[in-house]
């Protein structure tokens, strides 16, 4: 192809991923070191508010924003460095903590809290993805024609469903004495309360993960499913390799470009954890990584947000991807040599 | 029967003429408002619709969209709708504009307890207030010869015997959902004792003996609630009341009607509203008003007729159509028996809420840091002092403490 042509093809693509997605990383990764704030002025302020028949008044200094001749709040930019960096992992506090030896000291610092679940959830889930997706997978491959279609569609549908609208369905079904709480009630004859506290919070979290992530990877390692080389399964039956052996020697190799593909997926995805957090309504309990970024921008009811704070922790949160994603990409590029 | 058929037919003619004669202006300049989305809003703002020309966005979120839309020049919208806290963003961008010409022309009607003044100028007209107050089963607490709570040493007195009866699954319901309403639950406590919240040069000062007064309050509560609290949100105990779960709990006075909507409720007439428990040294509650502002970057043709539509949705014969919906401030209110609970708040001497800048980042700061010492991570001293290194670091970043 001529570069022309393959610029013509390529470029809008190219024009439209810096516009939405290079620039902003710049500015967020530049915002991350500069804190932007109003010039305030301290003013003593007369304020009076309705009591339920007569009002109240007070006189107090307040901290106002100084305006200019357009009526724009005036700003100031700052050069700081790392210190939004440092704000958001309070290195400090974390070391002293981890000196003490006390796990609980540490794990009460909201970024090393959100890591050690985002980095749990995301290790746990992985395996059970990968599990669930290839399990689902051999089933529909092994099931008949005739119904293949309508088992792929049904197990198609958790994936369909909005992930915060499916988060909220779990929650609701465990909620108080949700139906399934009833239930589990009922069954262990036992009062039971899943959100008291974090572990089966964590649990529920994971399980909703799991179910509305296995689909997709099923329907991958189903599409590889069917360029397995039938000659190498018949000769392995012939040779009296069971079940078991031919999953393990023959379909999980063939099938390894497809489960580190899978695993890529996941880590970046599971590690930006955050519909859980949302739809279980669990911050008393558990908060992520991605769940703190958003925290950060969210404006207080007087309209303070921390831009530098969240540009800081989002940086950070793409580093921890960067890092996890290593050993795959490693593993990847290995094969990728090794086969040339 | 035809008699009865008759009258009803009366009755709705009549009701339909009153809607039509609902405005006593004709409005003729396209007028836009955004506010909150409950239930007196929604009254409020279709009585403002009544006039004409008018538009209304009823958002939950509007708290996030205000600040932009009204510093965009002309404003989005003319009128908008705010609470103590909200007006905070507005007041301090210059976006909405003083109001003290346009109440002497058209403001008749209003009452100087409704003038919201911020530095000598009407910044707002409030039109209802709002306030936590004790809603508690009058049934239960007189089957067990339980006399009405006024304090919360009383309230807990009261929850570990009807725990005793185990008449209910809880005896207490509290709004303690992670993030605002439990930092709400923190304000609330902590006026009570009797504390303030930021000192000279927007410094914290919640690390005190009141501060862990009312931490150790909040957690001799959780002992009767249900142990999901950390989840429960105003709609959660609202519906937990209203299933008969829980037999008392602080509670919204706008959620009081929702006690005896015979649709939802399994407790009708059967919920008394009282004010709210002391602390030890004022009623546990802050009084909220919700208001109407008016934007700045409007022309003044606009802003003459947006007050007028605006006046005209806060008439007494809203209000007289709409009793219950709130607490009114408005001419022409009748308290009911669902207000006596927020009336007898304020008497008794609840504290507005002390809606400011730095208040918002406190109140942000509570809200996330409370949940580690109720679920005994930590202990209260050691809470309160990391919510004020939590709140310095914002302060700072906010350019509110140098």
């Amino acid at each position: 192809m001529k570069f022309k042509t393959f610029a013509a093809f390529i470029g809008p693509s190219v024009f439209m991923m810096l516009l939405f997605i290079a620039f902003p990383l710049v500015s967020v990764f530049q915002q991350s070191f500069y804190i932007t704030q109003p010039i305030y002025e301290l003013v003593d302020v007369e304020t009076c508010t309705p009591g339920f028949l007569t009002q109240t008044c007070v006189t107090e200094t307040q901290s106002m924003p100084t305006l200019d001749e357009h009526g724009e709040i005036i700003t100031q930019t700052e050069f700081v460095g790392l210190q939004s960096y440092r704000n958001v992992l309070e290195l400090g506090r974390a070391w002293e903590a981890l000196s003490a030896g006390s796990w609980t000291a540490f794990q009460s610092i909201d970024f090393w809290k959100a890591l050690r679940f985002t980095l749990s959830f995301t290790l746990i889930t992985l395996p059970l993805v990968i599990c669930a997706g290839l399990g689902i997978a051999v089933m529909i491959n092994n099931a008949t024609k005739a119904v293949r279609g309508p088992v792929i569609f049904i197990s198609l549908l958790p994936f369909i469903i909005t992930p915060v609208i499916g988060a909220l369905s779990i929650n609701w079904l465990f909620r108080g004495d949700g139906i399934l709480t009833a239930a589990l009630e009922w069954y262990l004859q036992r009062d039971i309360a899943m959100f008291a506290q974090a572990w089966t919070i964590e649990i529920l979290m994971m399980f909703y993960r799991v179910w509305h992530v296995a689909p997709f990877a099923a329907i991958v390692f189903y599409a590889g499913l069917q360029t397995v080389n039938q000659d190498s399964l018949e000769s392995a039956i012939i040779d009296g390799a069971s079940r078991w052996q031919r999953l393990k020697y023959i379909i999980i190799p063939h099938l390894m470009p497809l489960i580190v593909f899978i695993s890529m997926i996941h880590l970046m995805d599971s590690y930006r954890v955050f519909e859980e957090i949302v739809g279980f309504s669990s911050q008393g309990h558990v908060i992520s990584l991605q769940w703190l970024t958003y925290d950060f921008l969210v404006p207080d009811q007087a309209g303070n947000r921390s831009i530098s704070r969240a540009s800081a922790s989002a940086m950070l949160t793409m580093i921890g991807i960067a890092l996890l994603l290593v050993p795959l990409l490693r593993r990847t590029w290995r094969d990728h040599h090794g086969g040339h | 029967m035809k008699l009865k058929t008759l009258l009803a037919a009366g009755v709705v003619a009549m009701s339909s003429t009153a809607a039509f004669a609902g405005c006593a202006i004709e409005n003729s300049v396209p007028l836009k408002s955004l506010s909150a989305g409950f239930e007196a809003w929604k009254a409020v703002t279709d009585a403002m619709g009544e006039c004409g020309n008018f538009e209304a966005s009823l958002d939950q979120e509007f708290r996030e969209k205000q600040p932009e839309a009204f510093a965009a020049d002309p404003s989005l919208y003319h009128i908008g709708g705010v609470a103590n806290a909200t007006m905070i963003p507005l007041l301090n961008a210059g976006s909405i504009r003083p109001l003290d010409d346009l109440v002497a022309k058209y403001g008749q009607n209003l009452t100087p307890n409704q003038l919201i003044k911020v530095d000598g100028k009407v910044m707002a007209v409030a039109m209802m207030v709002n306030a936590q107050h004790m809603m508690y089963r009058a049934d239960i607490l007189e089957d067990l010869g339980i006399a009405q709570p006024t304090t919360w040493g009383e309230v807990l007195a009261a929850a570990e015997k009807i725990k005793a009866a185990g008449v209910v699954e809880y005896p207490l319901g509290g709004t303690f959902k992670t993030g605002w309403n439990l930092g709400e639950e923190f304000v609330n406590m902590y006026l009570g004792e009797g504390g303030t919240f930021i000192g000279e040069g927007n410094m914290p000062t919640i690390n005190n003996a009141q501060g862990v007064a009312a931490l150790e309050t909040m957690k001799a509560m959780t002992a009767y609630m249900d142990p999901e609290y950390l989840v429960s949100d105003s709609t959660y105990v609202q519906q937990q009341f209203q299933q008969g779960k829980i037999a008392m709990a602080n509670l919204w006075a706008s959620r009081a009607a929702a006690m005896d909507d015979e649709a939802e409720s399994q407790v009708v007439g059967k919920v008394v509203m009282a004010a709210a428990p002391n602390g030890s040294a004022a009623p546990a509650s802050s009084l909220w008003w919700d208001g109407i502002v008016f934007a700045s970057n409007m022309s003044d043709e606009e802003a003459d007729a947006a007050f007028q539509v605006a006046m005209e949705g806060i008439d007494s014969e809203m209000v007289s159509a709409n009793n219950d919906a709130a607490v009114w401030l408005i001419k022409g209110y009748t308290p009911g028996k669902l207000a006596t609970g927020a009336a007898a708040t304020a008497a008794n001497g609840a504290l507005p809420y002390p809606a400011s800048g730095p208040m918002g980042i406190m109140h942000t700061e509570l809200g996330n840091g409370i949940a580690d010492y109720l679920n005994g991570a930590k202990d209260a001293a050691t809470t309160l002092a990391d919510i004020e290194a939590a709140y310095m670091t914002a302060a700072k970043e906010a350019g509110l403490v140098q």
